[in-house]
């Protein structure tokens, strides 16, 4: 890295600073406290049974043999549900344990608490379940004929997006069919949580999540209780990444100690979390570019199909995204997209960082590299030829108001020298460890990709944050609900906090939804912006309050007053006064902060549908053994718009982590899935980067163009670094082998091309 | 459940001779995933054995290399064993990662058995020599009548593995393991290369393309009459013979880490490389 300068972390840091993460040395010391470390000294252990099978009828359920078992306090089925049998994000259509049909291969359907886990294990073999096997389906592209295998039908959403002039053709035009395998978030704490029964009547859970209102709102309905009677508290997060937007455990916990009426922890297992949260979508996308012969992009059509699996989660939003974004931040006058998502046997698949953004980069930057080569012109000039800019419009027909800096990342990232040292150490090449090539059997490609997404929720959603601010002492402590799943949010507020009141010493409340309102999900690269934003607004009244009190108090002109490094000041000269002694008193303020208006999108796709967007580059270089199909990503550069770098030190490590996997779906990350069945349900065998996989991150630059309406003009940063990094890596990898690799991820069999093979 | 901690051989192998059936701990990193799958629920009797002096460490016994079987991955992978039998410090290193490599034992590579374990095809080439042992006596086996199928070995019930002999052999050796990725991965199809300069003969074992380690006899053959073993030289055309005989001699399956194909295809690329690496191709 030449030109960014990571200050060295400062002990109360403020915006624009870098900030250690306090729970950074626990985590890597090993004594930070995940939510799989609960602990009750009462408490039982509960358990899942799921379903062996893809798709099946459940024609009877017998749990006298697991209640007859020493140690076994509840076994409970559907039938043991007080409330709604349905939940879920969008749609309530999920049950919480299945009455009488199974959908995809480990749908829970009966939950155990005992006295250990061993007792539970027992207790969940002897449950006898008569399931009447019928034939999963399974192909997204039979879905919308086939027979409905849920009430709702087969159709989760369909986006047609009709943009500009339908008749527009292109002298040139490339077309493609691309491919998308379907993804894990590969977070590394399971799902794990530890639910008390209050003496209301209510329950509490501590569990590890990315929105705890929605989480406990839509486990109210299903017990059957008052929201304010289930109160959901943040505990130790090992990651999430999309996978802890839906229910998992939360409802089976609270249901196994209600009717306990003991503390229930539960753990799922590595094999078991697989089956326990959604997926990434796997997509097949077609595409048509036209362009002239200058190679300006004159009309896109696409038709884009995902995998949505059994149940529906955020496939509406992921499939809205997809279409939205799925030409890229190019300005492209005509566009004629079609997208769905469908219900299939297949694993549920949700809310996974690029959310819908990731697939359609991989299939728009292939499509540009072909066009290019059409055109006969240089990539990356095609690509700066037809980027968006601020005041352009996009497919949908919104014009983007807020900053757009898409030439400035692609030239910065191509631009960047490459720091490449030569290595003739065999582990460095393709094949690592296993020593499988010399150098000569190496070749070497280089590409670029760009991508971008919506920062935010969108179409119409009512979206905000609630933050609570209390100054007391000089000590601000500030209460938010906002998740902190490692996106850097527990540094932030108190970076804020210091930057708004002048204060040193900021304590973070746990983040719970007794004490405070939502604070939205930690997802759609939103945190920074919603919950600090409502950090923001919280400090801003209790210093508009306390500044008018010391008006008040000692007879000076407000107008004149202000906070500096722990003092009231008077512009005007003699008064100054120091906090901790202003705010003997306590002062506090109670906020909600909404982003601006979003509206759905018409019949057409067409609607100011989004708040903001966020643009980022990668140019990756890659080495090849390509008699065996292994590869080595040997370098990722990256540039990235970010508004304002608020914590220069998590930046760097969001770029790196989102980078990281991007990689691994560009080269190794899938979930095999056959007839409806996982087939590397374990780290064992669903792949993901190992330092020898992934090269270090280059970063190019750092944009800082600040976004009109965000809190300090930054903007979310989580999600661009897992997008465009695929869509290069492929890129890099067709021009080392000069194949066209329509699929992610890309298998040594797809690089060796054997005649007889048959994957 | 009843856990022994055996503090020498002799306390092994009586309480073996109680517990014929007993389940055999070493490092765990097989045996306890099997466990957590629930695959072994019936557990009565365990034995742990990684702390059995005698099972430890290596030592050179005139022209026998003689391995524990509690030998774990790490004390491989150093200089001095690679010094002895680089193809088994290079198969060592591709073992899962530091953490499986520290406690991860030979003896346990064996008593598992599986087609892709990274130890057993430089064993079948370097011809080693499993030695068994129980509370009535001793006995020896070659690796490839001990290897008796997937997951299947020729162990009986109260006998341990001892130790693993392997005699002395003058030559280059090589070890290579295809994974999809670069590091911590389970193979795809493995093989090592061993050149017995003095017997002038080159072995070969292959791995992960047979229900047991692969001694591909024609290829070595091949091979083995090929080299010009003067001028340490082979042609081109023996080195592509010799990869077809290999690529050929391999009876892998379609599974979800690889498919038949690309395991032969691969298994015939490693052969010629590794040989190019032995032996210097002469240009025509
Ligand atoms: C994350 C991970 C990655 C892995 N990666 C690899 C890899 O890359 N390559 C590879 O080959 N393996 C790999 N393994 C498998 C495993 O580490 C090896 O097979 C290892 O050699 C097992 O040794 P252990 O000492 O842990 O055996 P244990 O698990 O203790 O035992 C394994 C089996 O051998 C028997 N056994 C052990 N010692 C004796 C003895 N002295 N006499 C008789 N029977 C005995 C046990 O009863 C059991 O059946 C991996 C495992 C994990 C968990």
């Amino acid at each position: 890295m030449t030109d960014i300068q990571i200050t060295s972390p400062v002990s109360a840091p403020r915006i624009g600073e870098s900030a250690p993460r306090p729970d950074g040395v626990p985590k890597v010391t090993g004594t930070f406290t995940f939510s799989s470390d609960l602990w009750h000294n009462n408490m039982l252990w509960g358990g899942t049974l799921r379903s062996p099978h893809p798709s099946a009828n459940i024609k009877s359920i017998d749990i006298s043999g697991a209640l007859a078992i020493n140690g076994v306090s509840a076994v409970l089925t559907h039938t043991d549900v007080p409330g709604s049998l349905l939940y879920g994000l969008e749609h309530a259509d999920q049950p919480v344990l299945a009455a009488d049909v199974v959908r995809y291969e480990g749908e829970s359907v009966a939950i155990v608490a005992a006295d250990h886990p061993e007792t539970v294990r027992r207790a969940l073999a002897a449950i006898v379940v008569d399931y009447q096997v019928t034939a999963p389906l399974v192909d997204p592209e039979a879905a919308e004929q086939a027979e409905p295998i849920h009430p709702d039908g087969n159709l989760i959403r369909r986006l047609r997006l009709r943009h500009g002039d339908q008749n527009i053709q292109g002298e040139i035009q490339v077309e493609g069919t691309y491919e998308v395998g379907m993804q894990d978030q590969a977070f590394l704490g399971p799902e794990s949580g530890l639910a008390l029964p209050s003496e209301d009547g209510g329950v509490e859970l501590f569990v590890s999540t990315q929105w705890l209102h929605s989480d406990r709102d839509q486990v109210a309905v299903c017990l059957g209780l008052p929201p304010e009677k289930v109160r959901f508290t943040l505990s130790g997060v090992g990651g999430a990444f999309g996978a802890r937007e839906d229910l998992s455990l939360h409802a089976h916990l609270c249901l196994l100690a209600l009717h306990t009426g003991r503390p229930v922890k539960m753990v799922y297992s590595r094999e078991e979390s697989f089956h326990g949260h959604v997926h990434r979508h796997p997509a097949r996308m077609w595409y048509r570019h036209h362009a002239d012969t200058d190679g300006n992009l004159l009309r896109v059509e696409a038709r884009l199909i995902l995998d949505g699996g059994a149940y529906a989660s955020s496939s509406g939003a992921v499939i809205s995204n997809a279409t939205c974004f799925a030409a890229g931040p190019y300005l492209i006058p005509s566009a004629d997209i079609d997208g769905a998502v469908v219900r299939t046997n297949n694993p549920p698949c949700g809310a996974m960082r690029g959310f819908g953004a990731v697939q359609t980069c991989v299939g728009h930057e292939a499509q540009m590299d072909k066009l290019a080569a059409a055109l006969g012109m240089d990539p990356v000039e095609l690509r700066l030829k037809n980027a968006l800019k601020s005041g352009d419009k996009l497919l949908t027909g919104q014009t983007i108001t807020g900053a757009a800096p898409v030439a400035e990342v692609i030239k910065s990232c191509v631009d960047h020298p490459s720091t490449l040292i030569p290595s003739d150490d065999m582990m460095s090449l393709p094949g690592g460890a296993g020593r499988t090539a010399d150098p000569h059997h190496i070749v070497r490609g280089q590409a670029m990709a760009v991508g971008f997404k919506n920062l935010l929720f969108s179409e119409g959603f009512d979206d905000y944050s609630s933050a609570i601010c209390h100054l007391v002492d000089g000590v601000a402590t500030i209460t938010c609900a906002c998740a902190e799943v490692g996106q850097g949010f527990v540094t932030l507020a108190q970076q804020i906090t210091r930057e708004v009141l002048g204060v040193e010493e900021v304590i973070l409340a746990p983040a719970a939804t007794a004490t405070v309102g939502s604070a939205g999900s930690t997802s759609a690269s939103r945190q920074t912006w919603m919950s600090g934003g409502a950090v923001q607004k919280a400090c801003e009244a209790v210093r508009q309050q306390l500044l008018e009190r010391i008006a008040d108090q000692h007879q000076v002109n407000l107008d004149d007053l202000v906070l500096v490094d722990g003092q009231i000041v008077s512009l005007s000269g003699n008064f100054s006064l120091d906090l901790a002694t202003a705010t003997t008193e306590p002062l506090e303020a109670d906020i909600e902060y909404h982003h601006a208006p979003t509206y759905p999108v018409d019949e057409n796709g067409q609607g100011d549908a989004h708040v903001s967007f966020a643009f980022a580059a990668h140019r990756a270089v890659v080495d090849v053994d390509p008699e065996l199909g292994l590869v080595k990503v040997v370098e990722l550069t990256t540039s990235q718009d970010v508004g304002r770098l608020l914590n220069p030190l998590q930046a760097v490590g969001q770029l790196e982590g989102g980078a990281s996997q991007g990689v691994g779906l560009a080269v190794m990350e899938e979930v095999l899935v056959t007839e409806g069945r996982i087939r590397n349900a374990s780290f064992t065998d669903y792949l993901i980067p190992t330092a020898l996989d992934m090269p270090p991150v280059e970063i190019a630059a750092f944009i800082e163009q600040p976004e009109p309406g965000a809190p300090f003009g930054a903007k979310g940063i989580g999600e661009p670094p897992s997008i465009s990094s695929t869509a290069a890596v492929v890129a890099a990898l067709r021009d080392a082998t000069k194949r066209e690799l329509p699929r992610v991820p890309v298998r040594p069999t797809d690089i060796v091309q054997l005649e007889d093979d048959t994957p | 459940m009843s856990i022994t901690i055996a503090r020498s051989l002799d306390h092994a192998l009586t309480t073996l001779h109680e517990n014929p059936d007993a389940l055999i701990l070493a490092g765990g990193t097989d045996l306890m995933v099997q466990i957590n799958r629930g695959y072994l629920n019936e557990l009565s009797t365990v034995i742990a054995v990684n702390r059995i002096p005698e099972l430890q460490g290596w030592k050179q016994q005139d022209d026998t290399l003689v391995l524990g079987a509690g030998l774990t991955y790490a004390e491989m992978e150093k200089s001095d064993f690679a010094a002895v039998a680089p193809a088994l410090a290079q198969a060592a290193r591709t073992v899962g990662s530091p953490q499986i490599r520290n406690a991860g034992t030979l003896g346990g590579n064996l008593g598992t058995a599986s087609p892709a374990g990274d130890t057993l095809p430089v064993l079948a080439a370097l011809d080693a020599v499993i030695c068994l042992r129980s509370a009535q006596g001793a006995r020896r086996l070659p690796i490839l009548e001990f290897i008796t199928g997937v997951k299947n070995n020729a162990r009986q019930p109260g006998e341990l593995i001892e130790e693993v002999h392997i005699p002395a052999a003058q030559g280059h050796q090589e070890f290579c393991k295809i994974g999809p990725r670069n590091a911590m991965v389970i193979s795809v199809a493995s093989l090592a290369l061993i050149v017995d300069q003095q017997n002038k003969k080159v072995r070969l074992g292959l791995g992960t393309v047979g229900p047991v380690p692969l001694r591909p006899a024609e290829a070595e053959e091949h091979l083995s009459t090929n080299v010009n073993w003067a001028a340490n030289t082979v042609s081109a055309a023996t080195l592509d013979q010799f990869s077809t005989l290999a690529a050929a001699a391999a009876r892998p399956i379609d599974d979800h880490r690889g498919t038949a194909a690309y395991r032969r295809h691969a298994i015939g690329v490693m052969a010629r490389r590794t040989a190019a690496r032995a032996f210097t191709e002469e240009t025509a």
